[in-house]
């Protein structure tokens, strides 16, 4: 308007997410400190350190997590929720700082309903992913740290996208995000398929965050599980992590045969162990007890 | 001021969407082809406009860049519902400002949607839109609107063809010269915009004026 732009006023964003967010770049720290360096040695110590996943597959999208919410070694929390439901047919699971995430995603939740207020339907997964990487990429280079899987149910079905907090969205059909991932993808990736029966992919996610955290230090308490379907998002259950992972060993023991064959080249993997050890950093940690090492792996 | 206040009309049928204008004759020196009434916004949807043509190089230059921003943000393409409201909140605002005066055009936006249906919108100046199953805008258009109310029927735009039948007889009410000033458009599902040529149009116009021919004769036909 030209009596604004002489008088030089700005109209209040509306269009622009919650007003009560800092301004981007707006963190004050003292003149002539990068923002970025100050952070890195003077910040505080946020929560880190967990397991999610999520995968896609013909009846929807599954979302798992532990529930152990961790600050450094201390744990904060042994039963978090890490799954946050955005609206009935749009879940995240969230991995990075708790905080960030649980404010990241009010501001999804605030930005999806508007939107679905003015268009007369909600926006699809792909659209909520590309609004949430758009909104933080702006705060980039200040230590946010959201790394969140967005998994919905839209017009064109099951969808999956991953989001970081420096901007990074992709699609996909498996991710698993946090300090236990590697363990969780192991799992994952060696039981996927796009066909599975409901069943079989709960049974699958659960697999995979027990075995996370049974070997990530910041990983444990709980398995949450959730399912997007086509009629909604539904809280399958939560089990003890402990005691999933003990069931899931039980159904691998009845096998007596298979021990007995291991239990002759024990003693000689032992030997060698001593003997070469420079060599031996290759698979894993060669345990004397590990009967289910298989005895191809004895390579020198 | 370059005022345009020709005929346009708009038809939405069951597979496609028609926009025919009505060109006014090019002075002899004057090239034809930069006279454009009927403006693509993005691959599913155009707009033709009657009214101020400096007005409506603004209005939908806005229109074109918010398609494209809206791509970018939201990652799917405009309905043609958001881009209509988004014109006529500019039409609005203007209306509502110091220092500024409204634009003065109307517009008729037509596109397909992504779920596939198709869509006519009308705004005007003021800022309000409808939607609409045939409309016309202009000089005479309470005269084409009449026109269409009469033969818009299911069996009018039953077909691809029938549809487009139908704008070019609507356009030959009022217009002067026959098919040599009439502009048409048309989007069909999921195919981008189509301009006629003006060979097209005359191939419909003859065929036209041959079924009113026809219709005539059954007519004296039945009277004798």
């Amino acid at each position: 308007m030209a009596l604004q732009d002489v008088c030089k006023w700005q109209s209040p964003d509306t269009q622009g997410p919650s007003p009560h967010l800092p301004r981007a770049g707006g963190w004050a720290v003292p003149r002539g400190c990068d923002p970025q360096t100050f952070l890195q040695i003077h910040g505080p110590r946020l929560a880190h350190g967990t397991t999610t996943l999520a995968f896609r597959f013909r009846h929807g999208v599954i979302a798992a997590a532990d529930t152990r919410s961790s600050c450094g070694s201390y744990v904060a929390c042994p039963a978090s929720c890490k799954v946050i439901p955005v609206h009935q047919h749009l879940l995240g699971t969230t991995s990075g700082t708790s905080a960030d995430c649980a404010t990241w995603y009010r501001v999804l939740q605030r930005e999806l309903r508007l939107r679905e207020l003015r268009e007369g339907q909600l926006p699809s997964v792909a659209s909520a992913a590309k609004l949430l990487s758009a909104m933080m990429s702006r705060y980039r280079g200040l230590d946010l740290c959201v790394a969140t899987a967005l998994c919905g149910w839209d017009r064109s079905g099951p969808m999956l996208f991953y989001v970081y907090s420096d901007g990074t969205r992709l699609q996909g059909d498996i991710f698993s995000v946090g300090s236990g991932s590697p363990y969780a993808y192991g799992v994952l990736d060696r039981g996927y398929r796009y066909d599975m029966s409901t069943q079989e992919a709960y049974a699958l996610a659960r697999c995979a965050v027990a075995h996370a955290t049974h070997r990530d230090a910041y990983s444990g308490g709980s398995v949450d599980l959730f399912h997007v379907r086509e009629s909604g998002w539904e809280h399958v259950s939560r089990s003890d992590a402990c005691v999933l992972y003990m069931e899931l060993q039980k159904l691998l023991e009845p096998e007596p045969e298979e021990d007995a064959s291991h239990a002759h080249p024990e003693p000689a993997t032992a030997h060698r162990a001593a003997e070469d050890r420079e060599l031996s950093v290759g698979p894993g940690e060669m345990t004397p007890g590990d009967s289910r090492m298989p005895a191809g792996t004895e390579t020198v | 001021m370059d005022v345009c206040t020709f005929e346009n009309v708009g038809i939405r049928g069951t597979n496609i969407v028609v926009l025919g204008v009505e060109k006014k004759s090019v002075a002899k020196l004057q090239d034809e082809r930069t006279v454009r009434k009927i403006c693509a916004l993005d691959d599913h949807v155009c707009m033709a406009f009657a009214g101020l043509t400096a007005d409506a190089r603004v209005v939908i230059n806005r229109a074109r860049v918010e398609c494209q921003s809206h791509k970018l943000t939201v990652e799917d393409p405009v309905t043609v519902e958001y881009i209509t409201r988004f014109i006529a909140t500019l039409k609005q605002k203007y209306t509502q400002s110091n220092g500024r005066r409204p634009f003065g055009i109307s517009a008729l936006i037509v596109g397909f949607d992504d779920d596939g249906v198709p869509r006519l919108y009308q705004t005007d100046p003021s800022g309000t839109y409808h939607a609409w199953k045939a409309n016309a805008i202009g000089r005479s258009a309470k005269t084409v609107r009449e026109f269409l109310e009469k033969n818009y029927t299911e069996d009018a735009i039953a077909s691809d063809n029938e549809a487009i039948k139908l704008a070019i007889k609507a356009l030959l009410e009022v217009v002067q010269s026959g098919g040599k000033n009439i502009e048409l458009a048309i989007i069909r599902r999921n195919q981008p915009l189509k301009m006629f040529s003006a060979k097209e149009v005359e191939l419909y116009v003859t065929e036209i004026e041959k079924e009113k021919e026809e219709a005539e004769k059954k007519k004296s036909k039945k009277s004798v």
